[in-house]
């Protein structure tokens, strides 16, 4: 897991000066399976740019079908950001600063979510959250609250599987961060919150905007524990994966231009982020 | 144990992930060679038909045949200790996409003949027959929450309703069931395919589902079906065809040719569906 909180916290964070100089010329046996992965990643990506039928994405984009499903990803991998950044810096620190025994199982079961199959995943929140689970039929009978088939829902699933690679990155950060400077401000009187929200936040910021970049990310991919848990209807809880699917069925034609939308549109938020606040703070 | 293997985490990280990478090469290395390999290997039978026939059959089959052609694959495999059928279930719209995208398909039994024409145009599959009808029913959990007692219920408000999507079969069908009933609703999902759809009534989380009869069937106890009359009810026809493509062309002939068989109509008979 120490590997994975590492990649993950890398995007956040400047490149170390001292490390560049070590990194003139990249080693053969480094290059070849480097090459091959990154070709990998590209080639389905190129395709998809190949093959899209450009001249109708215009079309597309004033399609209210296509905009309603777009405006519903985009609120609720938003909201399930927000709700994971609430939830999982707590969270993380936590799973990185506290002791008590049975942090080690608590901190494996916070990662299932990222090694279960989203499909699993759906089902699992069906059985606690779904009318006749076993937190659902409460949320039903006492409160009139019900989850399966509501833009809640959505969000639930979205946050149920996009959390931990916010918590697991913040983790990682955490862990590795200088305890001395947060020392020093407890030795000059400073309180545990302020400390908390003066020293160890901005410490970890950079790597708080990876995870939550991550974390928005996945959860605006999601389909497997959407379609299962939420369902699929349009304007309530058919965000984009679900709509390309659906689509894919009848009108592939249609389904990579709607992919294409999805990706530009991700591509667009990351990048404009990536200007405005990964590289500020992470010159800071 | 966590504290004590912490500290010295990130120095043996390095040589581990030199180890990893030169893994992962290797294993790059590996799966390529396999996939180039792979085409050479696979033709199997062919060549006399009838007489001996061995190697598999992947058949690609509507959800709502999931059951019955299970039980069709077994008594082939039974009566042909050679062949193996291998069986791909799911929406028939997503099955078609995949055949004409190049997956590799023997057999291709379809929900509706719209699915098949759609290959026969194609020139994927050529004379295609059809072996099974079947008509739809209301499904609703056992004890029925809601108090469904035909279609006009379906309507009322705080009933949540599961269809199938309109672009497979079950969902054109219950679309045009609600049409001829005159029934407007507003459901509260359209799953993929047949199965989704019934699954959702089976975990109650709808009060009602629109599936085939033969889903109900054989959902046992699971669900309870309420028939739809048949003067707004809709028949759907599975027609069942052998691939151009197939690469195990006698043994598929042969599986077709079972389905369609007397013994094969009784499987399908004995799971609620009707007679072509």
């Amino acid at each position: 897991m120490t590997g994975a909180s590492e990649v993950a916290a890398a995007p956040g964070q400047r490149p170390d000066p001292d490390r560049l100089v070590t990194g003139r010329g990249v080693p053969p046996v480094l290059a070849a399976p480097a090459a091959i992965g990154f070709c990998f990643l590209l080639v389905p990506l190129l395709a998809l740019l190949v093959r899209a039928p450009w001249h109708g994405l215009a079309g597309l984009l004033s399609d209210p079908v296509v905009l309603t499903a777009l405006r519903l990803s985009l609120e609720c991998a938003t909201a399930a950001t927000v709700i994971s950044i609430a939830l999982g810096v707590p969270l993380a620190w936590v799973l990185a600063r506290a002791r008590f025994p049975g942090l080690a199982v608590l901190r494996a079961l916070v990662t299932v979510p990222l090694v279960l199959p989203p499909v699993v995943g759906g089902l699992a929140l069906l059985l606690a959250f779904g009318r006749n689970g076993i937190l659902g039929r409460y949320l039903d009978s006492w409160f009139g609250v019900s989850l399966p088939f509501s833009t809640a829902g959505v969000v639930v699933a979205e946050t149920f599987v996009a959390m931990p690679f916010l918590v697991v990155t913040v983790e990682g950060a955490l862990r590795s961060a200088d305890r001395e400077l947060e020392e020093a401000a407890t030795t000059l009187g400073a309180g545990r919150l302020t400390v908390f929200a003066r020293i160890t936040l901005p410490l970890v910021a950079p790597s708080l905007l990876a995870g939550a970049v991550l974390c928005w990310a996945r959860a605006l991919g999601e389909f497997g524990a959407t379609i299962t848990f939420a369902g699929n209807y349009p304007g309530t809880t058919q965000t984009m994966p679900l709509f390309v699917y659906n689509t894919l069925q009848t009108d592939p034609e249609a389904a990579i231009a709607l992919s294409l939308v999805l990706l530009l549109v991700a591509v667009a938020v990351l990048a404009l982020l990536r200007d405005r606040w990964l590289r500020t703070a992470g010159t800071s | 144990m966590p504290d004590r293997a912490m500290p010295d985490r990130s120095m043996p990280d390095r040589s581990w992930r030199r180890g990893w990478c030169l893994t992962a090469a290797v294993a790059v290395l590996a799966l390529a060679a396999g996939c180039g390999s792979a085409p050479e290997a696979a033709p199997a039978g062919g060549g006399s038909a009838g007489s001996r026939l061995s190697g598999t059959v992947t058949v690609f089959a509507a959800a709502s045949l999931t059951e019955t052609f299970g039980t069709l694959a077994r008594r082939f495999e039974a009566e042909h200790p050679g062949v193996k059928i291998i069986l791909n279930v799911g929406a028939s719209s997503a099955l078609a996409l995949q055949i004409s995208q190049g997956a590799p398909a023997d057999v291709f039994a379809a929900a509706a003949t719209a699915n098949m024409d759609q290959l026969v145009r194609t020139g994927a599959v050529t004379a295609p027959s059809d072996f099974a009808g079947n008509v739809l029913q209301i499904a609703v959990p056992p004890a029925n929450p809601a108090r469904i007692g035909g279609l006009a219920d379906l309507a009322r408000p705080g009933v949540k309703v599961a269809l199938c999507q309109a672009q497979v079969p079950c969902g054109a069908a219950g679309v045009a069931v609600l049409g001829n009933a005159g029934v407007r609703l507003t459901p509260v999902t359209l799953e993929s395919d047949v199965k989704a759809t019934l699954t959702k009534v089976r975990t109650g989380e709808v009060d009602a589902g629109l599936v085939y009869v033969t889903d109900v069937r054989s959902a046992g106890s699971a669900v309870r079906g309420i028939a739809i009359p048949a003067a707004v009810n809709v028949r759907t026809v599975y027609p069942i065809g052998v691939l151009r493509e197939a690469r195990n062309r006698s043994a598929a002939q042969a599986f077709t040719a079972y389905v369609l068989s007397a013994a094969g109509q009784r499987v399908l008979a004995a799971a609620g569906f009707q007679p072509p």
